[in-house]
């Protein structure tokens, strides 16, 4: 079966924008061909600074023919219904179409259409253009002449030609004749720009990949990618060194040149007295180019590799020599930028931030950190944090936003907020605060464990949340501007993982009233509800951790529908407690019995328009299954109770358990809604009882199955 | 160029190089232009690229614009970082279809020969808030460092360009101390020439980056800028009114416009007013978006006037 070979040859197209592009020409361009019913054997497409292409392989050569029966009007029907059918059904005359008799309703005209298959070539002519005017680049452009009229084309940079051929691997195959926009498909492409600029004649996609790669243009950016990873770790050991890999830059890097060439260049070692990410970063960010470091240290040396997109004429001594200026001068402001740095203490930057909004309604920068300090102080003892290190902790964490480096590389906050507190004999805590305040980032990072980052982490956290909620800033649907998903799962982790004891309520009222001293009242919304909406925000966010984890998500509603669960740690205990217990067989009756009688209530309290709180009267027991139950809810309640009260939860749903066999003989032996109204009311209450003995450790209405 | 006598030569002066980027494009048929003759933070800033790019009519020129980044100053300190530079800029209205192949020869022209370099165009989104304006293209490098900038020009000035200009914007200083094979810009040589008739940018420049350094950051009179940002803003606003009248050969349906320049010069001088302002540091982070958007509209509305002056507008 023949082959398609599709080609769009433009200027530069951004390295980032490539292979989502690649992708997106194979799935428009084989959606499109199985929406016709020409069913393919295999797709793959191809990216490069300067042409995007697509091979598919195995396509039918013509569509396969469409025969269909249509029933019309009855035999002598209304005129307008026979012409309605003559239209809709291309039938030149009435004559034409098939009579067929119904012994029950009588005589149908039938129509036979016969669709036959178009070839596929002319399909592809057709949907083709279509593809090309409505393909997603994220953003596209107009040029040249025709950009003066409307509808001319968008493409991502100017698109210079296109070939699209189709045929059988034995024949010669056939251009598919279509245009977009005055650029005619043909057979025709361009090599390399500087290497091979000449244009190229081709016929299908085996003879166009080897044509390229003659005229040093590697189609394929796996290929490239591996030349540029094998070449720059073979340049780095080679001088006994060792590529620091880096994917998103190799990425980008394969997507900018059409043939890779490696090259290694070196600076002056005076330069490694800044910090390796400091160098990463500049040479990394600003030049693209690989960091090279030293195995036996780990740290980095002062070589770097760049990937250039020619073999040039004197084998790069010319493009090393221009990156190794480039790259110097580059270092050389980083120096400068880390020496200026290291000669202002952090707390001389402060007051500097008085002048720095954080959020209009929020309050400036320097405020903010006069937040953070208090609330900071507040925990550090929740958290066995010396409050004096948390307090100093707190006030220099922010201070490195207004460092020259940062300013340059904002990806290093934080970093160099240690690097300059250990510069000035800071607390090697204190500083480390700087960089781990920000943590956890997200659910794969790392979460602090030294008390002092740990507070300082959850300060800002919590001060973040507490004022965004304040201002009603909470994230809606998709929209989470300030990342306060991202901070309440950051708190939660904090807190679990480090078994802390939080009372988030108080936490997030006294960080409500830091925000109130400062700020205008007007700005500030219900600030009532504000806590316990936040908290449950955090329920939310558990259950969203927890359900990505594979947990039961119910449990979580739950242990919070008990109230007053404020202590993330315990509410994550009694939730594993609870699903461990839910896991055996007592766990699921007594689950089942309870549900049981929770459903009996709930139908006897509508009917009756009452509840059945209180105690039971013993005096009106009958059945010895009903003093058994009794018993055992007194049983069950005063173990589940001071088991809790230790917050030992796995004891809390032992005792559980042995309410187990005396709610499965009550409902065994003992009929509820019995005749005599007040044995009736008795039996409810014992209901009732059982209901309220399970709240020791969770609702169990909430939970699911 | 060998017929160049050697203090011609784009790698030995500095003039030389500029003159080497004009002789090409003119060769081009663009019309080589003189600087304008205002403080102006960019070459796009000359009417010749933000008001010509606007309207149907074909336009191409080129041109070495003086910038002023008041903010860039650095008393003469800093090997590469200019409080005053200068840029070339060649604008192409329609963008033509081989207007790369065009800047890689001009590259050549001035002495960077491709077989050797490692030229590369790398995806950069050009936008000017202060003048409404946005296009795609690439920062254009040779051997890892950045020598201009290639951009397909969408819109300008809140018009939509029809059709699209491409501009490039080359600056001097840093590839012709490439070229050169200077580190410091100061060292450049000037004029081509060797021991005592040697002129360097520094025997040019030097002091009056000192000098622009101290007035920027230290003694610009704040007072008297503010008073002029307001009174170019009103200037703006009041040729533009001033300006429009009914066009008659049309029939009295359509309006023409008879000020767009001296609206626009109005504009220009806001702008680097309010550069001058936020170098010395008098302009909160608030209020700076608002200048920017005030200076927006300056540009907006003669560009609106622009499209429709003789120049400006079909026919």
């Amino acid at each position: 079966m023949p082959d398609l070979l599709l080609e769009l040859f433009s200027e530069e197209i951004p390295a980032r924008m490539q292979a989502k592009a690649a992708d997106d020409l194979r799935r428009m361009v084989t959606d499109k061909l199985v929406a016709e019913g020409l069913v393919y054997e295999g797709a793959k497409a191809f990216a490069t600074p300067r042409r995007l292409a697509l091979t598919v392989h195995g396509i039918p050569a013509r569509q396969s023919d469409l025969k269909e029966e249509r029933r019309g009007p009855r035999v002598g029907g209304p005129d307008a219904a026979i012409q309605g059918f003559l239209k809709a059904t291309g039938l030149a005359r009435i004559e034409d179409a098939k009579i067929q008799t119904d012994p029950k309703k009588g005589d149908f005209y039938i129509a036979l259409i016969e669709k036959p298959g178009r070839a596929t070539i002319d399909v592809l002519a057709e949907i083709l253009p279509v593809i090309i005017r409505t393909f997603p680049w994220p953003k596209s452009m107009r040029w040249g002449e025709r950009s003066a009229k409307s509808g001319s084309l968008s493409w991502v940079r100017p698109l210079h030609s296109i070939i699209a051929t189709f045929g059988l691997e034995t024949e010669e195959p056939d251009v598919v004749k279509f245009a977009v926009d005055g650029i005619e498909a043909g057979q025709t492409t361009f090599g390399h720009r500087f290497m091979a600029p000449s244009a190229i004649a081709v016929r299908r996609f085996e003879d166009y990949e080897a044509k390229l790669l003659d005229a040093k243009v590697v189609l394929d950016p796996e290929r490239r990618k591996d030349t540029i990873v094998t070449d720059a770790k073979q340049l780095a050991f080679a001088q006994g060194f060792e590529l620091v890999e880096d994917q998103v830059l190799l990425d980008e890097v394969a997507g900018l040149v059409e043939w890779p060439v490696a090259l290694m260049g070196s600076f002056d070692e005076e330069y490694l007295t800044i910090p390796d990410e400091v160098i990463r970063a500049t040479i990394r960010n600003n030049q693209k180019c690989f960091v090279v470091k030293d195995p036996k240290t780990g740290k980095l040396t002062n070589k770097f590799i760049l990937t250039a997109n020619i073999e040039a004429t004197d084998d790069g001594k010319t493009i090393i020599g221009g990156n190794e200026r480039v790259i110097r001068a580059r270092l050389s402001d980083a120096k400068f930028f880390y020496e200026t740095d290291l000669k202002t203490k952090l707390e001389a930057r402060l007051p500097k931030f008085e002048q720095i909004v954080f959020h209009e309604k929020l309050g400036t920068q320097a405020e903010r950190i006069k937040r953070i300090e208090r609330l900071a102080a507040e925990i550090a003892p929740l958290v066995g944090a010396e409050v004096e290190k948390a307090k100093r902790a707190a006030h220099l964490a922010k201070a490195d936003l207004l460092a020259e480096v940062v300013g340059e590389f904002p990806e290093l906050q934080g970093l160099m907020g240690k690097y300059y507190a250990l510069a000035q004999g800071e607390d090697a805590s204190v500083a480390a605060a700087s960089e781990e305040h920000y943590k956890p980032q997200g659910p794969a990072d790392r979460v602090p464990t030294d008390p002092v980052s740990v507070v300082v982490a959850l300060a800002d956290k919590i001060d973040t949340l507490v004022g965004f909620w304040a201002i009603d800033e909470k994230p809606t649907g998709s929209k989470d501007p300030y990342a306060l998903r991202r901070a309440a799962l950051g708190v939660i982790r904090l807190i679990v993982e480090n078994t802390l004891r939080l009372p988030i309520l108080n936490v997030a009222t006294s960080a409500l009233g830091g925000l109130l001293d400062k700020r205008p009242r007007e700005a500030i919304v219900d600030s009532q509800e504000l806590p316990s909406d936040l908290l449950a925000f955090f329920a939310d966010r558990l259950k969203v951790q927890l359900r990505d984890q594979g947990a039961r998500h119910d449990l979580v509603d739950a242990v919070f529908s008990l109230g007053g669960q404020d202590d993330l740690l315990l509410v994550v205990r009694r939730v594993e407690a609870l699903g461990k217990f839910l896991d055996t067989d007592d766990g699921k009756n007594l689950l089942a019995g309870t549900k049981r009688a929770s459903n009996i209530l709930s139908i006897e309290e509508k009917k009756d328009k009452r509840t059945f709180d209180g105690a039971p009267d013993a005096g009106l027991y009958e059945l010895p299954e009903e003093k058994a139950l009794a018993k055992a809810i007194d049983q069950v309640k005063s173990e589940a109770g001071s088991a809790v009260a230790k917050e030992d939860f796995a004891t809390a749903m032992g005792a559980m358990a042995k309410l187990r066999p005396a709610v499965d003989a009550f409902f065994d032996k003992v009929k509820v809604n019995d005749d005599e109204p007040k044995v009736r009311e008795n039996r409810l209450k014992l209901l009732n009882e059982i209901r309220a003995a399970t709240r020791a450790v969770a609702d169990f209405s909430k939970i699911e199955g | 160029m060998d017929a160049l006598p050697a203090h011609m030569r784009p790698e030995r002066s500095f003039q030389g190089f500029i003159l080497a980027l004009q002789r090409f494009w003119a060769e081009q048929g663009c019309v080589i232009l003189q600087p304008y003759d205002m403080e102006m933070g960019a070459g796009t800033f000359h009417p010749a690229t933000t008001l010509r790019a606007l309207g149907p009519k074909r336009w191409n020129a080129a041109y070495v614009q003086p910038s002023r980044r008041p903010k860039d100053g650095r008393y003469g300190e800093n090997p590469n970082r200019l409080q005053h530079y200068y840029q070339f800029q060649v604008i192409m209205k329609p963008s033509p279809p081989n207007l790369q192949d065009l800047y890689l020869k001009s590259l050549a022209a001035i002495g960077i020969d491709s077989s050797l370099h490692d030229i590369r165009f790398v995806e950069d989104d050009w936008e000017s808030p202060t003048l409404g304006a946005w296009g795609l293209g690439w920062e254009c490098w040779c051997d890892g460092m950045e020598v201009s900038q290639f951009t397909y020009f969408q819109q300008v000035a809140g018009v939509e360009c029809a059709p699209v200009a491409g501009e490039l914007t080359y600056g001097l200083e840093r590839l012709a101390m490439y070229v050169q094979g200077v580190d410091r810009v100061y060292d450049l040589n000037f004029n081509g020439r060797d021991g005592a008739d040697k002129v360097t940018y520094g025997d040019v420049f030097l002091q009056a980056e000192q000098e622009y350094s101290r007035h920027n950051f230290e003694h610009a009179d704040t007072a008297m800028l503010f008073e002029q940002f307001k009174m170019a803003e009103d200037a703006c606003r009041k040729y533009l009114a001033a300006g429009w009248q009914e066009n008659l050969k049309s029939g009295g349906n359509q309006k023409e416009h008879l000020m767009a320049l001296p609206a626009y010069d109005q504009c220009i001088k806001a702008s680097h007013v309010f550069n001058l302002l936020d170098a010395r540091g008098v302009i909160s982070v608030t209020e700076r978006q608002s200048y920017i958007m005030r200076v927006r509209e300056l540009a907006k509305a003669c560009g609106e006037a622009w499209v429709h002056t003789e120049a400006g507008r079909a026919v």
